[in-house]
This record gives C-alpha cells, structure tokens and sequence, in this order.
C-alpha cells in the first residue's frame, strides 16, 4: 500500500478485541460508564453545479449547557476537500485531523493531490476498525479531477453517496429543506441559500443545534469557507474580550531587583569538523 | 429526536436500558433491513433489490445501491448491517481481483461466494451479513450462491434474503417456473421486490434490478410511481 500512516499501519484483517473488551468492561462499571458527549449539531451538504456547498451550525453542548457558541464543524482535510462533523466532538475533531495529516503525507510522498474517495475510504475503515467506539458522523465533500463529490461515512463505517445530506440532531429538520428545494445543477447563490436555510431550519427546531451558521464553498477555483455566514439574531451584548487596560489596577509601590548571575563552570567541547 | 417524549416506546430510539445520555448511535446501527434476490436463468442471472437503509425508525438513505459488484461479471446483493457488509464485499472485490490477476483469467462465482463465506463463517460472531452472490462465468454459466448471516454457502437456483423475503416465499415457491426467460426473470423479479416493499416497513424506494450474462451486466432502476401496482381490496 502506498499509504504511510502516521500510526503504525493496522493487522490485516477484522479486529473485534476491543468490542469484546468494551463489552466485559460495560459489566464492571455497571451505572458509572464513562457518557460519551453528543455535540448536537446540524451539518448538511449539497452538490451544485461547480462544486459542493457544505453548512454547519456552531453550537458545542455539554448535556444542557452550550459549552461553545462558536465552534468550528467544517474541518480542513486536504486543499480541496472539507469535512462536516456530527456526533462526539473529539472524536470528529480527532478522526479529521488524522485523516488530513494522513493524506497530506500521501500528498508528499506521491506527489499527487488527493482524492475524495482515498478520504472516504479511509474513514471509513477506520471507524469500521472501531466498530462505532469512535462517535463520528461525517459529511466529506470535495471537488477533485474526477468530478465534485459528497459522501457521508456513518460512525459504525457505512458509506453513502448522494447529491444532498444532512446528518446531527437537527438532521431531520434539514433534510425536510433539502428534500423540498434540491435540484439537480444548482447555481452557487440557490446552492448556498439552500443549505443555509436547511441549516437554519436545524437551528430553529433542534434544542442542540444553534449560534451561528458556518458555510463552506468548494469548487475548482479554490474554497471560500465564510465563518460565520449567517450570524444569530439572538445574540446578547456582553464582551467577549476581558482584556483591561493598562491602569486598571492601581500600582502602589514598584521595586526592581536585578538577578545576579555569575560564571560557575565553564567547559569546552570540540566540534568534529570534516 | 432529542426531547420525543411522545414517541412510542415501539420505535427503538427509547429503549435504551441505559440512560438518556447515552447518544442513540450507539444502540442503533445502520442496517439494511431489506428485501434481495437473485435467480438464474439460462445464460446469466438477474438480480434485483430495494432501496432502504434504516437506522432505528429513520431511513438513512432512501436511494441505497444494494447490488454491489464485485468483478465485472459477479455482483453481490447486501443485507444485514450496512457497515458490515460494506467491508466485507470491499475486502472480497480486493481478494478477488488479486486472484484473477495471479489466474490472468476472470474469476469462477464459486470463488467469490467461497470469499464471502470464509468472511462471514470465520467472523460469524461478529458480523451480522446476509449475502448473495450472483454472477455469469464460462464453466458454469449463471449461477446464484446464498450466504446467509452464520456463513453457510449454497447454491440455489433462485434465492430471496433480507428482512422482507419472509414476505415473499409463498410468491416465489407458486410463480418460479424452471427456464424461464431473461425478461421472464426481470418481471417476477420486480414483482417480488414490489410486494415485499408493500409488506415490509425496511423495504422501501425504488426497486434495483441488474442481469448478467456473458454479454455483460445491465442495470435498471424502477421508480416509485412505475412499480407494479397491487391492491388487497
């Protein structure tokens, strides 16, 4: 295989240790297992004339809080390639990242741009590998030399490919967006309004999914990720920033000490020199 | 989904003997709860599938391509968990091709269905697959081979599988004729994958067909408002 993975490359064949392993230890700890965090999200793709519009809310919730009112769901892969990600937040952050060093190492190595279905592949035997531990529902799409692509790569490692996808908790909503207003070879401002307002209808309507609203275009030319895109209409007037200026607390007294440093060994050590 | 307190405790996304906080994808894996079958006729095979992928009472993708090939004469028809049988056909497409390459002759169905049942016997435990395996080669003509969840391997003139042949064995037992014709084949095959969609609530969307013959393989879709219509009153 041309492929060099950053972690050591897996033993042929199907490993089912750790799903034996998961299920001894599910009888240990009995009611403290570990509860992996749902980030609640709505991601949605759609394929467009030119390229892929991939849209993602940004709202991270720990259980009832919103623990990240601005977070990043389009995660980079390759220059063109971009990914959405549903499901435990560390682990599509993780999944992702290693999926993009991965490819570009292969990148370097072969001195080709990578394509969407080597990214898709690899996801998807990988979290295959995992069967469903790793708590990732991914939307890939792409523009490569063989067309403009969207997959979606489930956490168990099952593959589907459609022109239009949505997956998170605000899926439902979305999809009732896309199913309504998709049509094939869409121009790029209908192809960026339909996402944006699937992803609105999964803001709306899905407790765990809100903020703002992230969009990613994908063509030939290049990418424009515009984060946010849509800002929310409910947002409070409180600072962000906590920075206080120099001044705010009154300094009393100031005494300077210089440090005192002297010479207590000194040693010599030829260089070797050809 | 997330706040469904009205959803019935049938649908399985309450029942998880855990608490709420355990995230639905855990319990609920993708399945392709699903109707496939495959018969053989004099010259090739016609195989023919819906189109439904499930997770719990959600349909995941209501366009699934469930006729996978696996060379250019040998198809696959995929049922069970969609993960599952996703690696595996990508891992016997791989097995198999290496194979015929060493041969520098295309491959025998017996040795696709073999490659399939080694997967699925040795990982029996583990997987949850029912495959058939339908194709054309030159010693034995169109033939059908099931391999169902366990890993068992026959070969059987016409085979259903999937949650919605339950529905169909009576149909199929009372209009499979022997020799019948390629379009004979096409017909009852779209008849039978109809009927099971009617019946089954994980069969659903449109009906995939293919034949394969030593001339190639051929593929139609049947749309939803093109399928057979059938009334019980």
């Amino acid at each position: 295989m041309a492929l060099s993975n950053v972690l050591h490359a897996p033993a042929a064949g199907f490993n089912f240790d750790h799903a034996a392993r998961n299920a001894e230890l599910e009888g240990l700890f009995d009611a403290q297992i570990p509860k992996p965090v749902k980030t609640g999200t709505t991601i949605a793709g759609v394929v467009f004339k030119d390229g892929v519009v991939l849209g993602a809310d940004t709202r991270a919730t720990s259980s009832e809080i919103v623990a990240d009112k601005m977070c990043s769901k389009i995660h980079y892969i390759a220059p063109n390639i971009y990914c959405c990600g549903a499901g435990t937040a560390a682990d599509t952050e993780k999944t992702t990242e290693l999926l993009s060093s991965n490819l570009t190492i292969f990148s370097l190595n072969s001195g080709r741009n990578p394509r969407v279905v080597m990214a898709v592949n690899i996801l998807q035997e990988m979290l295959y590998r995992y069967h469903g531990q790793i708590g990732a529902s991914l939307i890939l799409g792409g523009v490569d030399c063989a067309g403009n692509h969207l997959y979606t790569v489930g956490p168990y490692g099952s593959v589907n490919t459609m022109p239009y996808l949505a997956m998170g908790s605000g899926d439902l909503a979305a999809l009732g967006i896309l199913e309504d207003g998709y049509k094939p070879d869409l121009e790029l401002d209908k192809a960026k309004e339909l996402v944006r307002a699937a992803i609105h209808a999964g803001v709306m309507n899905d407790l765990a999914s809100g903020n703002n609203i992230d969009i990613c275009v994908l063509t030939r030319e290049g990418v424009d990720h515009i984060r946010p895109y849509q800002v929310s209409q409910y947002k409070d007037k409180r600072k962000t920033k906590y920075k206080y200026g120099a001044g705010t607390t009154a300094v009393l007294t100031e005494k300077v000490v210089p440090v005192k440093l002297e010479v207590v060994e000194e040693t010599v050590q030829r260089m070797d020199t050809a | 989904k997330m706040a469904a307190a009205t959803m019935s405790p049938y649908f399985g996304q309450q029942m998880s003997s855990k608490n709420d906080l355990v995230p639905a994808w855990t319990s609920q894996e993708v399945s392709t709860g699903t109707t496939i079958m495959a018969l053989e006729y004099d010259g090739g095979v016609v195989i023919g599938a819906d189109s439904r992928t499930t997770t719990g009472a959600y349909i995941a993708n209501r366009v699934t391509d469930k006729l996978t090939p696996i060379h250019d004469r040998i198809f696959c028809c995929r049922s069970g968990s969609a993960a599952d049988t996703q690696a595996i056909a990508d891992v016997v497409t791989y097995q198999l091709g290496f194979h015929s390459i060493e041969l520098d002759e295309p491959p025998l169905v017996e040795t696709a269905a073999n490659l399939f049942r080694a997967s699925c016997y040795r990982y029996r435990e583990e997987l949850t697959a029912g495959i058939l395996v339908a194709g054309w080669d030159r010693r034995k003509g169109g033939q059908v081979y099931c391999v169902p969840i366990g890993g068992m391997l026959v070969r059987q003139p016409v085979s259903v599988g999937g949650s919605g042949s339950s529905y169909i064995y009576g149909f199929m037992d009372s209009n499979y004729k022997p020799n019948m014709t390629k379009d004979q084949c096409l017909e009852l095959t779209a008849a039978a994958v109809s009927l099971a969609m009617e019946r089954d609530g994980s069969s659903g969307g449109v009906v995939r067909l293919a034949s394969i013959s030593k001339d190639g393989v051929e593929r139609r879709v049947i749309l939803g408002n093109q399928l057979p219509k059938y009334s019980t009153h």
